[in-house]
Parts: C-alpha cells; sequence; structure tokens
C-alpha cells in the first residue's frame, strides 16, 4: 500500500519502443500540494513518462499510485477522472472559438450548450478571482497572446477538477514577465492544495518554481532533491551525467571595422502584412551581437532576409558592397558566395534534408564548390564523404558515420552537422538562429564555445535566441526585437533581464 | 513498426507483394471458371517460353523502362508525371518527322536523329505544364493529365489531316524507309546464336508470312539504349550537382530553397528531362516496331511507367526488374487471349492487382513481415 501523503507514486515504469528503452524502473512520488519539477535533457524520456501518466502510452511494466490509491490509467479520460490535468507545450485550443467555448469543449453536459456556457462563466469567474487568472470568457483564442492562451489551458484543466496539474515546458513560448506571473498562478494553485508538475529542461525555472525536483538521464532517474538543498550545476551535472559548464568562458571582444550594415530593413509575408518593420544596424568584425525577442516577432524574418531566402527592402551592404535583396541575385546561393554562412532557426525543415546522408548534408548549400567536383559533370562523393568525416571529428558528431541519414542523428548532433557545415566555411558574416533549440547541455557547451572561437577569430555574428540566457551570456551587444522593429541596443554587463524582459513586451523607458 | 531488414524490404516485400496479387488474381480466374495454373502455364510459355514470347516481352519492357525512367526522375523532385502518354505520343511525332521527312544515309544516322527529335518533342511537352505548376501554380498532376487528351486529340489531326498518305484509309502516317528499320535481336550476331540455341522450333517454324518464327520479334537495339538511359539516370539522380539539387528539392522545398537552390529551374529540368525519356520511347514503338506513326502510338505505356516507377522504388535497376515484369505480364496475357478463352482484358485486372499490391498495399506486406522480424525479447509482454 502506498502513502497517501503523495497525490502521486509511481513505481518501476518501464517503457520501450521497440530497442529503444524511454523508461527504465522509473520510481518517483510527488507529495500533495507541492510544485514539483522533474528535468532532463532532452530525449531523457520526461514526456514518455507523462505520456504514461496521461493515459496515451501504456507502460510495459508498473504501477501508478493516485493519492495512495493503485490506479489503472488505459486513456486520458481516465487520467481526467482520476483528477490529473495536463497542459501540453503545444496548445491544444480551437482557434476560432472563444475561451469559454474552448473550455467546455468535451466537458459539455448535455446536447444545448447555454447551460453548460453558463455554469462554466460562472466557475471561471470564481477560478479567476481565486487564481490571478484573468481572462475575458467571450475573447475568442486566437485574439489572445500566448500567455493567455496557456491561462485558457490551466483553466481547462480546473474546470475538470483537475487536482493534479502536469505542464510540458511552461515557459518555451513566454517572455520572462509572463513566465513570472505563471509561476506565481502556481503558486496560487500550490495554496488552495493542488499539486503541480513542470516538466522542463530549464534550470533556471527549476530553481524559481519548484519545491522538489526530479531528474532523469536516458530513461532512467538519477535522482531526486530538494530544490532548496540543490544549484543549477549540480543540477546539471545530474542530468548530463559529468560537470558542466553553464557559463560561457569568453575574453573582451575586439571589435574591428563594420562588416554588415543594414539599413531599414522591411519584409512583408505573403499575406502583404508587413513583419519587418524598418530594422538597421551595424554588425563589426570580431563582435557578436545578439537579437533578443518572444519568437514570432520577425527575427525569423530578419535571418530569411539577410540569408538571401526571403525579398526584403531597404538596403544592405557587406564589406562595402550592396546585397541585393530581391530579384535572382537574391537567393541562398549568391549569399554564401558572398561570404554570409547561414545556421537557420529550423534544422530540420531549413538546414539539412532528413532523408538525406550525412555527408549529403554537409555538402547542401555548398554542393557547387569546386572541391566536391570530380569533374565539370560529376561530383566527387568520396571527397565529400572524407571531409565529412573530418568536420564530424571536429565537431564531435556521434555516431561519426557519414551514411547515416540526418533524421537518425539526436537533435544536438544534427545540429552539430549544420554548425560544422556553416563554421567551417568560413564565412565573414555568420547568421545565427536559435542555436541550441531541442539541444542537449552537452552539446549547447559546446556549440557556445564554437560561436565564442568564430568571434575571437574575427568573424562578425548575427545570433538570433529566444533564450534570454543565451543572448546574455554569449553576446558583446544586445538588441530586442519587438513587433518588427529593434527596440535599442544594450549592453550586456550594464542590464539585466528585467530591463530586456520589458522591452521584449515593447514596453519603453525612453520615449521614442 | 519495426524497421525491416534493407534486403527483406527490397526483395522480400515487392515479392510477398507479387504472389499475393497473383493468388488474387487466381481467385478472379476461378470466379469465372477457368483453373488458374493452366492459366499460368499458357502466360509463362507464351512470354517466355520461345523466341518470339521473350521478344515481345523485352520489346514491352523496352518502352515501360524509358517511361519508368520518366516517372522517376520527376518522382525524385517532388513532381508526379502523370503526362508521360502525352509526352510519348509527342515523341512518336517527332520520331516520326525524322524518319519521313530527313533522308537518313544509314539507319544509326537516322536513330540518332529521331532519338533527339523525340526527346525535344517529349520534353517540350512536359515543358508547359512544368512552367504552369513553376509560375501559375496550376498542379502539375492535373495539367499533364490534360496535356494526356489535348496530345491524343493532336495526334488524330495531324495523322488525319496531314500525315496520312493521300488515299489511305488509316489515321496513320506513310511507312517510314526500309533503310531505317533497326536492327532487331534475331538480326544480332550473338543474339541470333542465343535465341536459335533456346528455341530450335522457332527455327523451323514458319510464319504467315514465310518468316522462321524467331524473326518476328519486335525487340530491338533500343532496349539497350533504355539501359544506357538507367545507367544515365543513375548516374544524373546520385552523381551529379543536378541530380542532387533534384532529390533535395523533392525532399524539402523549403530547405532547398534556403541552399540556393531555384524552384523554377529544378522544376523544369526536371519536367523535361522526365518527358524526353517519355518521348524518346518512341524510338522502341514506332521506329523500332511499327515503322510509321499509328494513332494511338503509345499503347498505355505512359501509364504503365507508373506503376513501373512506384514498384522499383524510383531506381533505375528496380525500374528495369519491374520493367520486365510488367512485359511478361503484358505478352502473358496476350498468350491469354490468343490460347484460351479467357479474354485478354484479364491482362488488364492482372496489371491492375499487381499495381494495388505492389504499390498501394506495400505497406501493408512491409508491416506483416515487420511482425516476424520483431526482436525476441519484445514479443514476451511485459518482461521483468
Amino acid at each position: 500500500m502506498a502513502d497517501p501523503a503523495f497525490a502521486i507514486e509511481l513505481k518501476g515504469i518501464s517503457k520501450a519502443f521497440g530497442p529503444v528503452q524511454a523508461n527504465k524502473d522509473i520510481n518517483i512520488a510527488v507529495p500533495k500540494g507541492t510544485i514539483h519539477g522533474i528535468i532532463g535533457e532532452n530525449g531523457a524520456g520526461k514526456s514518455t513518462l507523462m505520456s504514461i501518466l496521461y493515459g496515451f502510452y501504456k507502460a510495459d511494466a508498473g504501477e501508478i499510485f493516485i493519492n495512495g490509491r493503485l490506479t489503472a490509467i488505459p486513456d486520458s479520460q481516465a487520467a481526467i477522472r482520476a483528477g490529473i490535468g495536463m497542459v501540453f507545450q503545444h496548445f491544444k485550443l480551437v482557434q476560432n472559438f472563444t475561451v469559454l467555448e474552448n473550455i467546455i469543449l468535451g466537458a459539455e453536459d448535455g446536447p444545448l450548450l447555454n447551460t453548460s456556457l453558463a455554469k462554466a462563466r460562472k466557475a471561471l469567474a470564481d477560478l479567476s478571482r481565486e487564481y490571478e487568472l484573468d481572462v475575458d470568457p467571450d475573447a475568442l483564442v486566437e485574439d489572445l497572446s500566448v500567455g493567455h492562451q496557456q491561462r485558457v489551458e490551466i483553466l481547462k484543466a480546473l474546470y475538470r477538477q483537475a487536482d493534479i496539474l502536469i505542464l510540458d515546458e511552461p515557459t518555451g513560448v513566454l517572455t520572462p514577465a509572463e513566465a513570472d506571473h505563471l509561476f506565481r498562478i502556481l503558486r496560487g494553485l500550490k495554496e488552495q492544495g493542488k499539486t503541480v508538475i513542470i516538466i522542463t529542461h530549464k534550470l533556471r525555472e527549476i530553481m524559481e518554481a519548484t519545491d522538489n525536483v526530479s531528474v532523469m538521464r536516458r530513461g532512467t532517474m538519477v535522482g531526486h532533491v530538494s530544490t532548496d538543498e540543490t544549484s543549477p550545476e549540480a543540477l546539471a551535472e545530474m542530468m548530463v551525467g559529468r560537470k558542466v559548464l553553464l557559463h560561457v568562458d569568453k575574453g573582451d571582444a575586439h571589435a574591428g571595422e563594420t562588416v554588415l550594415k543594414v539599413e531599414d530593413l522591411r519584409v512583408r509575408d505573403d499575406a502583404r502584412v508587413e513583419r519587418l518593420k524598418g530594422v538597421s544596424f551595424e554588425l563589426r568584425a570580431g563582435e557578436i551581437l545578439g537579437i533578443a525577442g518572444v519568437a514570432g516577432n520577425g527575427q525569423s524574418e530578419l535571418l530569411a532576409a539577410l540569408g538571401g531566402i526571403q525579398r526584403a527592402t531597404g538596403k544592405v551592404t557587406l564589406k562595402g558592397a550592396d546585397l541585393p535583396l530581391s530579384g535572382a541575385g537574391a537567393n541562398g546561393r549568391a549569399r554564401r558566395d558572398a561570404g554570409i554562412g547561414h545556421i537557420p532557426e529550423d534544422r530540420q525543415t531549413l538546414g539539412l534534408i532528413m532523408d538525406f546522408t550525412a555527408w549529403e548534408n554537409i555538402a547542401f548549400g555548398y554542393h557547387n564548390e569546386p572541391k566536391y567536383q570530380k569533374n565539370a559533370l560529376v561530383m566527387d562523393n568520396a571527397a565529400i564523404r572524407a571531409d565529412t568525416e573530418a568536420k564530424m571529428a571536429t565537431f564531435d558528431v556521434r555516431p561519426p558515420i557519414p551514411t547515416l541519414p540526418a533524421k537518425s542523428f539526436s537533435g544536438g548532433n544534427q545540429q552539430k552537422i549544420v554548425v560544422a557545415r556553416e563554421m567551417e566555411s568560413d564565412p565573414d558574416v555568420l547568421l545565427i538562429g536559435q542555436p541550441t533549440r531541442g539541444v542537449d547541455i552537452g552539446a549547447i557547451e559546446f556549440i557556445h564555445k564554437q560561436i565564442i572561437a568564430l568571434r575571437d577569430a574575427g568573424k562578425a555574428i548575427l545570433l538570433v535566441s529566444v533564450e534570454l540566457d543565451e543572448i546574455m551570456s554569449l553576446s558583446d551587444r544586445i538588441a530586442v526585437m519587438f513587433d518588427g522593429r529593434l527596440m535599442g541596443f544594450r549592453d550586456p554587463a550594464s542590464t539585466n533581464e528585467r530591463e530586456l524582459g520589458l522591452l521584449m513586451a515593447g514596453i519603453t523607458g525612453e520615449a521614442a | 513498426m519495426t524497421k525491416l531488414p534493407k534486403w527483406a524490404d527490397l526483395a522480400l516485400v515487392p515479392i510477398i507483394s507479387l504472389v499475393l496479387a497473383a493468388l488474387c488474381a487466381a481467385l478472379v480466374l476461378l470466379a469465372i471458371g477457368q483453373d488458374p495454373l493452366a492459366a499460368l502455364a499458357v502466360m509463362v510459355n507464351g512470354a517466355l517460353g520461345s523466341a518470339s514470347g521473350w521478344g515481345y516481352t523485352l520489346y514491352y519492357a523496352t518502352s515501360f523502362i524509358f517511361t519508368g525512367l520518366a516517372v522517376t526522375v520527376a518522382f525524385h523532385g517532388g513532381l508526379f508525371n502523370i503526362g508521360g502518354e502525352g509526352q510519348a505520343l509527342l515523341g512518336g511525332l517527332g520520331v516520326a518527322l525524322a524518319c519521313l521527312f530527313i533522308p537518313w544515309p544509314h539507319w544509326s544516322l537516322a536513330l540518332i536523329g529521331a532519338a533527339v527529335l523525340g526527346m525535344a518533342f517529349g520534353g517540350a511537352w512536359a515543358a508547359v505544364p512544368a512552367y504552369l505548376q513553376a509560375k501559375r501554380g496550376s498542379h502539375i498532376v492535373i495539367t499533364t493529365i490534360m496535356f494526356n487528351y489535348i496530345a491524343a486529340a493532336l495526334m488524330v489531326y495531324l495523322l488525319v489531316d496531314f500525315l496520312r498518305p493521300p488515299g489511305s484509309m488509316d489515321p496513320a502516317s506513310a511507312r517510314f524507309a526500309a533503310e531505317l528499320s533497326l536492327p532487331k535481336f534475331h538480326d544480332m550476331p550473338f543474339l541470333q546464336d542465343f535465341l536459335l540455341k533456346y528455341d530450335p522450333e522457332g527455327a523451323v517454324k514458319l510464319t504467315k508470312d514465310g518468316l522462321p518464327q524467331y524473326q518476328r520479334v519486335p525487340a530491338n537495339i533500343t532496349f539497350f539504349i533504355a539501359l544506357a538511359c538507367a545507367y544515365l539516370v543513375w548516374l544524373l539522380m546520385w552523381h551529379t550537382r543536378l541530380g542532387y539539387e533534384i532529390r533535395a528539392f523533392g525532399k524539402q522545398e523549403k530547405a532547398a530553397n534556403y541552399a540556393g537552390i531555384s524552384s523554377f529551374k529544378i522544376t523544369m529540368t526536371a519536367m523535361m528531362i522526365s518527358g524526353a525519356l517519355s518521348g524518346l520511347m518512341a524510338i522502341n514503338n514506332v521506329m523500332g516496331q511499327s515503322e510509321r506513326l499509328l494513332q494511338n502510338s503509345a499503347e498505355g505505356a505512359g501509364f504503365i511507367g507508373i506503376a513501373v516507377a512506384l514498384m522499383g522504388r524510383n531506381h533505375p535497376v528496380g525500374v528495369i526488374l519491374a520493367a520486365v515484369l510488367f512485359g511478361f505480364l503484358y505478352q502473358g496475357g496476350a498468350a491469354l487471349g490468343m490460347n484460351t478463352t479467357i479474354p485478354v482484358e484479364l491482362r488488364t485486372v492482372l496489371q491492375g492487382l499487381v499495381i494495388l499490391f505492389t504499390g498501394a498495399l506495400n505497406m501493408m506486406v512491409a508491416q506483416m513481415l515487420g511482425w516476424f522480424f520483431r526482436p525476441r525479447a519484445q514479443t514476451r509482454k511485459g518482461g521483468a
């Protein structure tokens, strides 16, 4: 018999997908009325474990106890009945429904909606008051900000009488201020006796919001600690299995002359909506300019326009020469020839052909280089493979097998393939988008070192990231992007997260 | 789903699919009161049992290799070229014009000229849908189907109003000059010996027009051109920059854009190479066999090419094997019609079943096989 003081107790949970053991004999106990963090790298098995708890997968072995009672959870309906609510990383909301309609979706009391809607409206008012969860019940979900959409998801779970709330990577899309608000909400829930589980790979969140934390690594549970008694460094070491450098070691920048000059850059999307509304900056040799901002504020368009993927207007000069921003001369190949490398934000749809082998991907975009040709007609595949082996060794890509398709590598190793390709081509300017998204801590450390090394070699680097920590620790100058504009430049030594967070939300101290 | 070992995926899955198709065909034959085993014997004997049977099987296979390669090239570029039939018809027009209106001194020069014109016409016919897709966004599946109909109508118009010799009642062109006749298998010294050894009776038995039977073989020198094309397509797709760009574009168009690969250039070139290969087929059927341009010269080979490419997994080697299989079905089906009371239309049923099982139900077979190839440990449920 399990202890009823635990809201959730898992004993000996195992789950395999083919030869991959996603969860191996997992034991975890979450005390009632606490906020519990589950941390681990990508692929450590956190999401599998939660999917088992929510009835998406059936465990091969093991038992689940809810409030001390052995409970079978064959599907998500059973999980809801057991009082478990789940907030997914990608929200499951109907965009053109109102908040109220989304909340009763799947929990209607009968064929006629009015009674359910009235009931939900009242319940919603109570919940909003209780937990600082204010959302307009009649607003359309598509008009809400991401932070508010997340609150709708939480309200959905609470409306279904959830006592145990599981949040999967909850702050991935939030500004720092929104994240702080979320943590306040979660603390409020805890005070009301609810149990909260946060799944994340971000150490900062764990330290800030949780009472206890469980660490997973490669499908196993490596330890449980009380958050008060641990440190980010200790947690990182548990996650990776070795000591990791969380702070990037870097010397001072020796910025040289201006390499890239961008003036009044504007981009319209296919729907003729202006996404980039006149961006100007200068990028000097030997410096890293970090662009911070919440995803979707024009950073992608900035990279695409500079990388030759998207038409733009304005003026961009590279070492004094004008770059074409539209027409035949504006394409990825011309940019590479001009000396601009580009590590795209989305390696799986842009940076790599997932079905191509590693060696085919190492040549991707550089397949016209003379060193890869046997003669005028035929490519020298053997030379590309040899080159791939060398790059895989330098960038520690594992496994170092050039003939393996890109999709068979882990996220971190896929990213290393892209980074190796773009950095080794020796560009004057390197555009980097989300260099460590979905990348494990060990690989993050490695990629960060490479970026610094490239800067020290006198290259100009434009770094776009939604991870504020990354921007703060790597950049020599920081610009914040909001709604297609740059909100001003800051020195990382003299700014702080709060100031940047306000800029990310479009609030500027100085009158414009 | 368990991943199959490569050999099982490449060899076992198609073979089992074929066996399933054959079993289904047997049921159909039983249902119409025929003996399936006897029918199979007639088919095998008709297609592979004699020199002329082989000759027809390989003649059909030649056409299917061309159209199968055509579909393959376009498919790697993410383009589904259904227009092989129309491109082959236009290729026939090019071949016929070359053979009718240019006084070639020797068949070999005529073959080169006809091949060039056939490829040019087929490629041009594919270029229009390609342009419409690349520039206007008209879907290539729709436009190439439409272009098949336009091609068929155009051929009728040209044959009836321009190419038909005066006084002829046939919607067909005049016969090409006899010197332009391409060498058949039985004209080639080495193959002749082989055919005679394989089928001694064929040398004795005479056909209606007084020739020994083994000499009534339509398979001709273009078979080797088809094999050479398969090699060239392999070289193009996996060893040249253009092939690399076509494959990259076909897999992930957005990523190709990131790499600076022009979608217009790739759509146009991939479709024109595809159309040229379909058009090149005409040197086999128009120049090699009928020696004049008939109204429906392609006889559906353009559509069979889709099935051939599908079954051949869009690889030249697979295309050759699948083309020979479909050649067998074509010739064997004809033998059924000639030598039994089974209607010749049954070959359409057979083809349909083969396409259904090797193409559409392929995944089902792979899944069933996956069950056998599952690692042992996993079949024990909840081990610990």
